[in-house]
């Protein structure tokens, strides 16, 4: 494939962002910026200046049955040109806690705290009206299902156009140019044709090009892309990967992918966030957390995967469930299914939830475990089992 | 109908050797009303065309493909969910294709399927125990009174709790309920078991979960496998064999090493090298990318000749003209087959291990 070592992409993200600098956030950019730094040097590890930073985030949202804490204070960042995949299970968090940033949580329902900031700007609290105007413009979102989140009563040059028309004071004829041009870009042939066709005259690949074309129409700094490959087929998702990346290595933009893929993340993923029960449990650079990892749940998925290259041996789940976002175990979360638990002295594991620190003292590679000897159990132990 | 059963149950010894499912020629045609016109061109959805393959006892075959290809169709028409348009099923010898409900029965013991969705195909207002005794009572195979017994037999066998036979489903995860999905499915043993997509809907780690079940039971029990899957991964965990398709037709088939390893129809090549691989960032990435262009086209309106040509990088004119057959090629090892004029191994598609 065309992912492009990681120094090349810094390049092209260096390039892009001196280039052409947000002009109404440069200003506010710098200071905060650089207190953050200091504050808390090791957030990102790739060490660039941050785009996306995300700062203590916790979402609940108070329901009959109690508050469900989706998102438990979930900090990362993402630089422009650079990729951060939030990996996990069904009700981990990534998917709200990136809803999150797009501002798109129904505010009498949900308890957001903490912080977010787009090159600088604060989004939480932000009022409606100011929400939309980042919404789609600085940020746009990819979703999982192309069939329902396009609309299938308008064609989609119309919803193209639109989304255009919404952040930029321009007549029909240029925003249509515009969407002729993303169409093309995206690589949906004779996008003549195709601009004044419905939803349901694409296939779902064409219907992801068009979503991912919308997305792209207004040259954000930053892409959601939730499990956008998901409802795809093998062959067409490599097609959509392909895209995501050269349209990066071209705009220069971050992007925050949320799949559950562990294949996709290798693939595109330049750092990678691991969610277990609303908390981040691993983050560092892709090579860190896939090829040493330092979590017994990471472990515990990467065994769970049977893999195409992979030799045919027996897998090894991870047991039980995971725990009710209602009552989270005390702890850290994964203690019940972890099997690693009894190497830690004490009950530390059951009583005291573990800090997310560097693996190896310092450095970027972070993760949340009480295990003392992570890297040698890893080596001798799972490793062996991964093959 | 306990001696139909008696008498279907006779049947193997007598043709010891020959493959215990058949399947010949199978095919389903959906007729589709024409849109335009005044609606007198009768028009078909070609689903399944043509397939063929063998299933021995205790083996198990992977159907792989995308959406679309015809294979869960084809795991359909042999539970006799459908009626095949044409093509023959032989199961321990005898055609079930044609047959009527109720010559059917017998063989729907036979016969399992678990499905994809465990949400969907448990029904609601039933608890546990009597969905997985439901099917012992059609078939007669336990004394009144005894049901509760084998169904407590039957979830323990599946990995679930016997106290929990009087939940409904929604007391249940996604993977449990795939649980009870094929403690119905074994409640008949069955001799073979057609798994549509059995984990596709489930959680990673919990997957891996449901695929030690599904070989545990392989193992212990026998029970011969027909796996649809698109996941490429699960498939070669899983299958012995695996079978590939495309546009209702399997293009490629051998044995598992032979498929993954030296794939030989360019749209394994293309498949393969298009699943996303940990291995990338583990071992040596592969070599070579293959990215195919387009989408899958009309199974109304296939291609002529081969029906990969459109989207296939070597075609020529024969391919559009001469349909490629499925056999052997100068460079199979036994029982490997692939349906293309062009057909070569290509080994480096996926990642190796460092």
């Amino acid at each position: 494939m065309s992912t492009p070592a990681p120094e090349d992409r810094k390049d092209t993200m260096v390039g892009t962002a001196a280039g052409e600098p947000a002009p109404d956030a440069a200003a506010k950019r710098g200071p905060s910026i650089a207190t953050r730094e200091k504050r808390q040097g090791t957030l990102n590890p790739s060490g660039e200046t941050p785009y996306l930073v995300v700062e203590d985030l916790t979402v609940k949202f108070p329901t009959a049955d109690g508050v469900v804490s989706a998102v438990n204070g979930l900090s990362y960042s993402v630089p422009l040109g650079r990729t951060l995949a939030i990996v996990g299970e069904s009700g981990s968090g990534k998917s709200v806690s990136s809803m999150a940033v797009m501002g798109l949580h129904d505010r009498k329902r949900t308890k957001i705290t903490g912080s977010i900031r787009l090159g600088g700007d604060e989004i939480v609290g932000l009022p409606e009206n100011e929400l939309m105007k980042v919404r789609g413009d600085a940020v746009a979102m990819v979703f999982q299902d192309p069939q329902s989140s396009l609309h299938p009563l308008y064609t989609v040059g119309n919803q193209i156009t639109e989304a255009y028309r919404v952040h930029h004071k321009v007549s029909k004829d240029v925003a249509k140019k515009r969407a002729l041009e993303m169409l093309d870009l995206v690589g949906i042939p004779n996008p003549i044709r195709r601009f004044k066709q419905y939803p349901h005259e694409f296939s779902g690949g064409m219907r992801q090009r068009a979503m991912i074309a919308m997305g792209l129409v207004n040259d954000p700094k930053l892409v959601i892309a939730d499990e956008p490959t998901t409802a795809l087929d093998v062959t067409v998702q490599a097609q959509i990967l392909d895209l995501l990346n050269n349209l990066q290595k071209e705009f220069g933009s971050a992007i925050v992918l949320i799949t559950h893929d562990l294949g996709v993340v290798a693939e595109m993923a330049d750092d990678v966030l691991v969610m277990y029960a609303g908390r981040c449990v691993e983050y560092g650079t892709a090579e860190d957390v896939l090829a040493r990892p330092r979590m017994p749940y990471t472990w515990g998925l990467l065994e769970s995967i049977p893999t195409v290259s992979a030799a045919n041996e027996r897998l090894q789940p991870i047991k039980g469930l995971p725990p009710s976002l209602l009552s989270l175990p005390s702890g850290c979360s994964f203690n019940p299914r972890c099997p690693y638990k009894e190497r830690v002295k004490g009950e530390r594991c059951t009583t005291e939830l573990p800090e997310l620190l560097p693996v190896d003292g310092a450095g970027a590679h972070t993760s949340r475990c009480h295990l003392h000897d992570k890297a040698s159990i890893y080596e001798a132990e799972v490793a062996p089992r991964l093959g | 109908m306990s001696d139909n059963v008696r008498m279907v149950d006779a049947v193997p010894a007598a043709q010891a050797g020959t493959p215990l499912l058949q399947v010949r020629d199978l095919k389903m045609h959906f007729p589709i009303k024409e849109a335009a016109g005044l609606g007198r061109t009768k028009k078909v959805v070609q689903a399944v065309d043509g397939v063929s393959f063998d299933l021995s006892a205790g083996a198990s075959l992977g159907l792989v493909g995308e959406s679309g290809c015809g294979k869960s169709t084809t795991g359909r028409m042999i539970t006799r969910l459908l009626t095949p348009t044409a093509g023959q099923i032989l199961f321990k010898g005898k055609d079930i294709a044609k047959l009527k409900e109720r010559e059917l029965r017998p063989f729907r013991r036979q016969l399992q399927i678990v499905f994809q969705d465990p949400y969907s195909s448990l029904n609601p207002r039933q608890t546990v125990s009597n969905i997985i005794s439901t099917p012992l009572r059609v078939h007669n195979l336990v004394k009144k009174g005894k049901e509760l017994d084998r169904v407590q037999e039957l979830l323990e066998r599946v990995g679930l709790n016997p106290e929990h036979h009087n939940r409904y489903p929604n007391e249940f995860s996604g993977g449990q309920r795939q649980r009870i999905g094929i403690a119905r499915a074994l409640a008949v043993e069955p001799e073979v078991i057609i798994a549509d997509e059995p984990v596709s809907a489930l959680d990673v780690s919990i997957q891996a979960q449901v695929m030690n079940l599904l070989e545990d039971l392989r193992r212990d029990l026998g029970i011969a496998f027909v796996f649809i899957a698109h996941d490429l991964g699960v498939v070669r965990h899983f299958c012995d064999e695996v079978a590939v398709m495309y546009l209702g037709k399997i293009v490629e088939q051998g044995p598992r090493d032979q498929i993954y390893g030296a794939p030989q129809h360019p749209y394994t090549q293309a498949l393969l090298s298009a699943a996303p691989d940990l291995g990338t960032i583990r071992g040596v990435p592969p070599k070579e990318r293959i990215r195919l262009v387009g989408d899958v086209p009309s199974p109304i309106d296939p291609p002529s000749g081969c029906r990969f040509r459109t989207r296939c990088w070597k075609a020529e004119d024969i391919c559009a003209t001469q349909e490629p057959p499925l056999e052997p090629k100068p460079l199979s090892t036994a029982g490997h087959v692939a349906a293309c004029h062009f057909a070569e191994p290509k080994v480096d598609l996926t990642a190796a291990s460092a």
